[in-house]
């Protein structure tokens, strides 16, 4: 069930009572009689005083009720005596959605997956810290450097081209363009299709993407030990920290 | 019967319940929740009061009242964008913890984490949380931008939001980098040293970047100093903006983007 906001049907029923309230005079001692006739679409003595309008001159009509009837010259063909103010274009005050959506409220559908997923991941945080501490090394040594020294992890890929190439090209090149591409993807990207089946190449590209990073990352973590040299961590021990 | 003492936990639930009648009523109570207010009229499961719990938040305010029925499967987002936010949240509560205790100074910083897990009550289990929350909010959140680009989420009229997407996964990991320096340990110093060497290749003025960004030729307790502004004040501050105008975009846009 829709409900009407308070202040708009207060509003719809003040205005049916000013409606009712001006025709009252106009009718003079008619009007109850008018309300009680109820179902009649137009109420004869109203009926009868449109046709005599016609004929009348204006004043009579226009002084005694000073309501709601018209000036004689308005009325047109036959005695009617309707205008046209304007025309209301539907949809242009009641939004009316050629397809209407599914909608459910938020809560508790929503908020109530939020909050178990929030309490989910508090757990699990709180949980493995319990149980697993966050490193704490020696105190910061200018002269020790540590071998290897490694950058955190989500920069470790980076750290990874460094090996291969030219700083330039490793740490502002590759990276440079790997970012504009992706702040650019909207733009670049025209399809308008959202179908997995229809967008291929762009779900190839990215992914092809993600896994550059994700493998470098995982080289640089797992893969490299002293002097930043390729390792394997089954044979020579994990150098990462987190 | 009515002359039988009443069991006790009878009258004590009576008491209570004119108590908190008494409260309700007061005046002090309800000029605090407005009128339409469950806590005001009490909740029972219609509509009208489904939407008030919305209206009548400033925090659900976030979101509106009704949504798309898919929106809420959480196969669809898998609650990673909630999940990022959320880790926020939560790195800011345990991030304020540890204020307290911390003096971003060459001479005081080590010591104080040290003292911190060794003398203040969940000091340890704090500050583990605030590092595991945080690698967790950078993982989330790069996964977060994977599934909406799976989704093709970041097509029209989503085209913007991407972008702000973009520029809040990068102060995430700013806000991460500038946080690893603080323990001043050995990781710290040297993940740290590696990291600034490599935004020294800047072109044109790596050297000024790099000058900046460590308040000194090398690092130092300047550095200190400036990353920690950076990191409990001035990145958190800019990522609530932009976080604001991401959620923001999201209800501009539509909501979230249509089943595929
Ligand atoms: C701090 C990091 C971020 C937070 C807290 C965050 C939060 C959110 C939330 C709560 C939503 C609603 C839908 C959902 O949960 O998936 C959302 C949607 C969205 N996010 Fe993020 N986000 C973050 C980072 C990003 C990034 C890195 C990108 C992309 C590069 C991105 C792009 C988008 C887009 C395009 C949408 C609309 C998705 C749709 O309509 O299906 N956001 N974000």
């Amino acid at each position: 069930m829709t409900e009407i906001p308070e202040h708009l049907r207060k509003r719809a029923e003040a205005a049916k009572a000013k409606a009712q309230g001006e025709a009252a005079p106009s009718a003079g001692d008619a009007a109850p009689a008018a309300a009680a006739s109820g179902d009649d679409k137009i109420p004869s003595h109203l009926l009868d005083r449109g046709t005599a309008a016609a004929d009348q001159p204006a004043p009579s009509a226009g002084s005694a009720g000073g309501g709601l009837a018209a000036p004689a010259g308005s009325s047109g063909p036959d005695g009617h005596n309707q205008r046209l103010l304007t025309v209301v274009k539907s949809g242009s005050i009641q939004d009316t959605k050629a397809t209407p959506q599914d909608k459910v409220h938020v809560w508790p559908h929503l908020l109530l997956a939020e909050f178990l997923a929030a309490l989910a991941v508090t757990l699990f945080t709180l949980l493995f810290s319990i149980f697993v501490n966050a490193p704490l090394l020696e105190l910061a040594d200018f002269n020790k450097t540590p071998n290897p020294s490694k950058a955190p992890w989500y920069f470790l890929g980076l750290q990874e081209l460094l090996t291969m190439f030219h700083p330039m090209v490793a740490g502002v090149t590759i990276p440079g363009i790997g970012l504009i591409v992706l702040v650019m993807a909207p733009y670049m990207d025209k399809n308008p299709s959202k179908r997995p089946e229809d967008r291929k190449f762009a779900i190839s590209l990215m992914t092809v993407h993600l896994m550059f990073w994700s493998v470098l990352v995982m080289i640089g973590s797992f893969f490299r030990g002293p002097g930043f040299n390729f390792i394997f961590p089954w044979n020579s021990g994990l150098f990462f920290e987190l | 019967m009515a002359d039988d003492k009443k069991p006790a936990g009878q009258a004590l639930q009576e008491q209570l319940g004119q108590l908190t009648e008494q409260v309700q009523g007061s005046q002090a109570w309800s000029s605090i929740f407005r009128p339409g207010s469950i806590f005001r009229k009490g909740y029972n499961d219609s509509p009208r009061n489904r939407s008030y719990v919305i209206m009548n938040s400033v925090l659900y305010h976030l979101h509106p009242v009704k949504v798309k029925r898919h929106a809420v499967k959480v196969s669809y987002t898998l609650c990673l964008g909630g999940l990022s936010f959320f880790l926020f949240i939560l790195l800011t509560v345990t991030g304020i913890f540890l204020m307290f205790f911390y003096r971003p100074t060459a001479a005081q910083a080590w010591d104080d984490i040290q003292t911190l897990q060794t003398a203040v009550g969940f000091g340890l289990l704090v500050r583990n949380m605030h590092r595991w929350a945080a690698h967790l909010m950078v993982l989330s959140v790069f996964l977060h931008m994977a599934r909406v680009f799976y989704h093709g989420a970041y097509k029209p009229p989503r085209e913007f939001n991407w972008v702000i997407g973009v520029m809040l996964l990068q102060f995430t990991l700013l806000l991460s980098f500038t946080g690893y320096l603080l323990p001043w340990d050995q990781l710290a110093l040297w993940a740290v040293t590696v990291g600034t060497n490599m935004m020294g290749f800047t072109p044109v003025f790596g050297e000024q970047v790099r000058f900046v960004l460590l308040g000194g030729v090398e690092i130092g307790t300047d550095t200190l100093l400036r990353w920690y502004t950076l990191h409990v004040l001035m990145l958190p501050f800019v990522v609530v903006i932009f976080m604001a105008i991401h959620f923001w975009r999201v209800r501009k846009d539509g909501g979230i983007s249509g089943p595929l």
